[in-house]
């Protein structure tokens, strides 16, 4: 019906139309297609190089091999640091389901602390999710018993073996070796990004940061298939590792053999152990330290297994300061210490002479002042010549003289011991002390009052009080120069390099610094031989330890008054009194006619150098010299 | 001068009788026009199937379960494809508005009661789950076929008209839901079915001119991520790891293919999973990595069979339905090959087209072994005509 009703179709020239259409559709078809397969073309002959490239570099990462931190030993080749293979404790944010949830039921059965939390937290959600993040170290075998049991409670959590740093001998070495921590962004700035691709820890203080570059080693790199998301790819199911490039075996890091005594360092650390002071004993003929102790001390390996947020606020906090090195940094005032060497400087400049006597009365005056400088004996020493000024320690003696030498001699003299400047010691972070002149003075103050150097200011600097402050490394390089007789070796811990690949050893030959020169033997033989009886002549301030030894040795003690304690501090009333006691001091070497050993130390608050110091050198120098009990 | 219902015989009869010279047919060929199958085709789609299998096999990780998933589908599109060659163009011609309505009504409940997937609105429940945009496919061009089918061709400007809103009205429902790719698809069906029939190049090109301003229209109308789709096209480089990512890692795989392929199962891009969708619309830069230029000019080579044969069946069909059914289905697949390839190779924006035959994925496969059911009927059942 419908096809009665409509126009009437010509079938022939529908057909003819159709047919044209059609063919029309076709050639455009084929057009269309033909632009697909010229972009075919395109892609895959003319830029196939380009985009084969492109798709290497998609699938290939590179990772890092952080190689093996060289191992640190003392001079008879002990252990000092080692890396230990430990089980760190890891979370894979991916792999857990409630990171809060996980995170609190750890630290509710100990294996992680409540205030780390947050910081876990950040970390799982900073970096990719596949990536590891570590929530503790190292694990005590018996925390890792522990969580084993527990482990199906916790997805996602798991124990990896890795190596970490350890100090089998910890707080006895801390301030020696120094320690490693984890890289810090700041450490990330100044340290080559290639090479720390794939370390953890670096050196943050003492030899295990004066030496990185010689301990860290060089980083390799291996290739590896990931995919999309940088998983690695299992290599055993993929066909595609063929061919991949060349793998680099990273080259582990030098091993380094410490000057430091193991034996000695541990006898000193125990010698003051419950003190605050440090302690310092040198070859003088070489320069090498044979010990290097701060007390108090800490455990290094804290630092580097890491350490929960309030431990490490303990370390800082504590008032007795255990993270600070006072053998390197303390700064103070060297007291009759310095006493052997100003009378070496009198002696030169003529100031005195070896017969010269003065009566002590136990205090002295400037003229037209009548401030009284008083000797640590308020009754006085009676006659004293230069010899008995330095073995009884006669403070008058040295305070009448003081005004000849001068302070620009003090300076001059003092400074060529090395005091007053940077050792050049081969561990960071040493302080320089202060030996003040004139010239210094004019320069630390900016008011015409305090520029000017004052007569009285000579006087207690000649008994190492004052402005004068001098750190226990350039009090014992000083005393090493005593022994040597001005021959000056520049300190150091390092004794050899040994090549982590090779094995190759390069020993670090004593480094020569200009000789104290004096111009007469006798000088020498005077002042040195007065220090001898410090320790063992009849009226010695320390004959109670030198008398009766086995062998023969020089001292010279010393007590530095307290200058000031920082009104913030929270001492109770019973600690600031402690605190305000004289700071002891002790410097000595033997065996006094070829001496092998100078030693340097101070107890801080310890009233007495020759009392309290004086005993602790002796035992040192016992043992090294293989008198004591504890002779290594 | 109306002659149908006049003739009886079939055309394999016919052959017979006006090419006395050609051999007899063999027992199989007679029993492949009795079961309306047309054999050229039949093996053009199973040979595009079989290498898809290939394909699909590595891009789906070597999955034998994704793998005998997609086999069940293939062969459930093949059932729909003999059943529908079974029914006459005739039947086909009578039940198209009843189908195109129902269609409408379908597209309507959706935007009203569909369920949610991939945040747009396709899928419909009805006992079983479906997409009535997929029926579309088929319904559009045969409704604009069956207007004009007793109408004078070429077709006048109000009968074009008409099948404007035909088209688009399931046009604008479809892009709603938001279902861009499916609805362009949809409108290109319709649209080939004019051109077919006759438009006149006049007016093609003066409704070329004036879909610049439609364009804008329907630029306001895309969601967010299909005008990034559009933008990232012009230059993926801009966000590499975004709406570009796709883009640059499947140039990748197909440009480090080369000539010759990375070899099966060995293609870094598909297996490393930097390839995007590498199982479903970016299948084809599987194929262009892993079995390189002369892989890919393979399948293409197969699709331009399946094509041509499509059209050469219509070229043969006998009345104005079947002819610019035949050709509108035809044509529609090669649309499918294009945008697909082109999409992939970075030519035009990504708008999620699978590769027909060869992306994982069932519902459109039944939609299109359908189309090829169609044109086994309409092939099949032509009757013999005076010259």
């Amino acid at each position: 019906m419908a096809a009665l009703l409509s126009p009437i179709k010509d079938i022939h020239s529908e057909r003819r139309l159709f047919l044209a259409r059609v063919i029309l559709a076709a050639v455009i078809s084929i057009i269309l297609l033909g632009v697909v397969v010229a972009r075919l073309v395109q892609l895959q002959i003319v830029d196939h190089e380009l985009f084969a490239e492109k798709s290497q570099g998609n699938r290939v990462r590179i990772e890092p091999v952080p190689p093996i931190r060289g191992l640190v030993f003392d001079r008879k080749g002990r252990v000092i640091a080692e890396n230990l293979p430990a089980y760190q404790l890891e979370l894979i944010p991916e792999q857990v389901h409630d990171i809060d949830d996980t995170l609190n039921r750890l630290a509710a059965i100990n294996l992680i602390d409540f205030e780390d939390i947050p910081r876990f937290k950040e970390l799982s959600r900073s970096g990719p999710r596949f990536k590891p993040v570590t929530l503790k170290f190292r694990l005590t075998e018996e925390e890792i018993a522990n969580f084993a049991i527990q482990r199906p409670r916790f997805p996602g959590i798991d124990f990896q073996p890795r190596l970490v740093r350890h100090y089998p001998s910890g707080p006895e070495v801390a301030h020696a070796v120094g320690y490693v921590g984890a890289l810090s962004t700041e450490d990330l700035k100044r340290l080559d990004p290639a090479a720390y691709a794939g370390t953890s820890h670096t050196g943050k203080t003492g030899v295990e940061s004066s030496f990185e570059s010689d301990l860290h080693g060089d980083a390799g790199y291996r290739h590896l298939i990931t995919n999309a998301r940088g998983r690695q790819v299992p290599s055993d199911t993929s066909e595609l590792l063929e061919s991949l490039p060349v793998d680099q075996s990273s080259a582990p890091g030098s091993n380094i053999y410490l000057s430091i005594d193991l034996d000695l360092q541990r006898l000193a650390s125990k010698a003051m152990d419950g003190r605050r002071g440090a302690l310092v004993a040198l070859d003088p003929w070489t320069g090498e330290i044979l010990a290097l102790v701060s007390t108090p001390s800490f455990d290094p390996d804290l630092f580097a297994v890491g350490m929960t947020t309030s431990q490490y606020r303990e370390l800082q906090d504590n008032p007795d300061r255990p993270l600070f090195n006072r053998a390197l940094r303390g700064s103070y005032p060297p007291g009759s210490t310095i006493k052997p060497m100003l009378a070496l400087a009198a002696l030169e400049t003529g100031a005195t002479n070896m017969t010269r006597k003065s009566l002590c009365r136990g205090f002295y005056t400037l003229p037209n002042n009548p401030h009284r400088y008083r000797d640590w004996k308020p009754e006085g020493h009676g006659p004293v010549d230069l010899h008995d000024a330095i073995e009884q320690s006669c403070d008058v003696y040295f305070y009448e003289i003081s005004g000849e030498v001068g302070i620009d001699a003090m300076h001059d003299y003092l400074s060529r011991f090395g005091l007053g400047t940077p050792t050049g010691v081969d561990v960071l972070g040493e302080s320089s002390g202060l030996v003040p002149s004139r010239e210094w003075k004019r320069r630390a103050f900016s008011d015409r009052d305090n520029q000017r150097w004052y007569h009285g200011e000579t006087v207690i600097a000649s008994i190492g009080q004052g402005y004068m402050l001098a750190t226990p490394l350039q009090l014992a390089s000083a005393t090493a120069t005593l022994a040597t007789r001005g021959k000056r070796y520049k300190p150091h811990m390092v004794a050899a390099i040994e090549d982590g690949l090779t094995g190759e050893r390069r020993i670090i030959q004593p480094e020569r610094m200009p000789d104290v020169e004096i111009s007469n033997d006798i000088y020498w033989d005077f002042v040195l031989g007065a220090m001898h009886d410090v320790m063992q002549g009849t009226r010695g301030t320390a004959r109670a330890v030198g008398t009766g030894a086995a062998y023969e040795m020089a001292g010279k003690s010393g007590t530095a008054q307290v200058v000031s304690i920082a009104q913030d501090s929270e001492y109770d009333d019973e600690e600031l009194e402690e605190r305000q006691r004289d700071h002891a001091l002790f410097i000595s070497f033997a065996p006094f006619d070829e001496p092998r050993i100078a030693v340097a130390l101070i107890v801080e608050n310890g009233e007495s150098g020759s009392g309290v110091a004086a005993p602790i050198a002796k035992s040192i120098m016992d043992a090294y010299l293989g008198y004591g009990d504890d002779a290594p | 001068m109306p002659i149908s219902g006049t003739v009886t015989m079939r055309l394999n009869d016919t052959q017979r009788l006006l090419t006395p010279k050609a051999a007899p047919l063999s027992d199989f060929t007679l029993i492949m026009r009795r079961l309306h199958v047309d054999g050229p085709l039949l093996i053009g789609l199973l040979l595009i199937c079989g290498f898809g299998l290939f394909v699909l096999y590595s891009a789906v990780g070597e999955s034998n379960r994704l793998l005998t998933n997609q086999v069940i589908r293939l062969g459930v599109a093949f059932v729909a494809m003999f059943i529908v060659a079974q029914l006459p163009p005739d039947f086909l011609r009578r039940w198209t508005p009843w189908g195109y309505l129902a269609g409408l009504v379908l597209l309507v409940l959706v935007l009203t009661k569909g369920d949610v997937g991939q945040g747009a609105r396709r899928w419909l429940d009805i006992g079983i789950r479906f997409q009535p945009s997929e029926a579309m496919k088929l319904a559009v061009p045969m409704m604009a076929a069956w207007y004009l089918h007793d109408r004078q061709i070429p077709p006048k400007l109000g009968h074009l008209i008409t099948i404007a809103v035909i088209i688009i009205v399931p046009t604008l429902l479809i892009a709603k839901q938001p279902d861009l790719g499916t609805s362009l698809l949809i409108a290109a069906s319709g649209v080939i079915v004019i051109v077919l029939a006759g438009m006149s190049f006049k007016l093609i090109f003066g409704l070329g001119i004036a879909a610049i301003p439609g364009a804008l229209v329907l630029w306001n109308f895309m969601q967010d991520y299909q005008k990034q789709r559009v933008l990232t096209l012009f230059n993926p480089d801009s966000d590499p790891l975004g709406a570009g990512y796709n883009i640059i890692q499947s140039k990748i795989a197909i440009g480090s293919g080369g000539l010759f392929g990375k070899g099966w199962t060995n293609g870094s891009q598909a297996q490393l999973e930097f390839l995007p969708e590498r199982d479903t619309d970016f299948i084809f830069a599987v194929l262009g990595e892993e079995f390189g230029l002369l892989g890919v000019l393979t399948l293409l080579v197969l699709y331009m069979f399946v094509i041509g044969r499509g059209l050469y069946m219509a070229v043969q069909a006998q009345d104005t339905f079947s002819r610019l059914l035949a050709g509108s289905i035809s044509l529609t697949f090669m649309v499918y090959v294009f945008v697909n390839t082109a999409m992939v190779t970075g030519l035009i924006p990504v708008v999620g087209v699978p590769l027909p035959l060869v992306s994982f994925g069932g519902t459109s496969m039944v939609t299109l072994m359908a189309g090829f059911g169609i044109l086994m009927s309409i092939h099949s059942n032509r009757k013999l005509l005076p010259h």
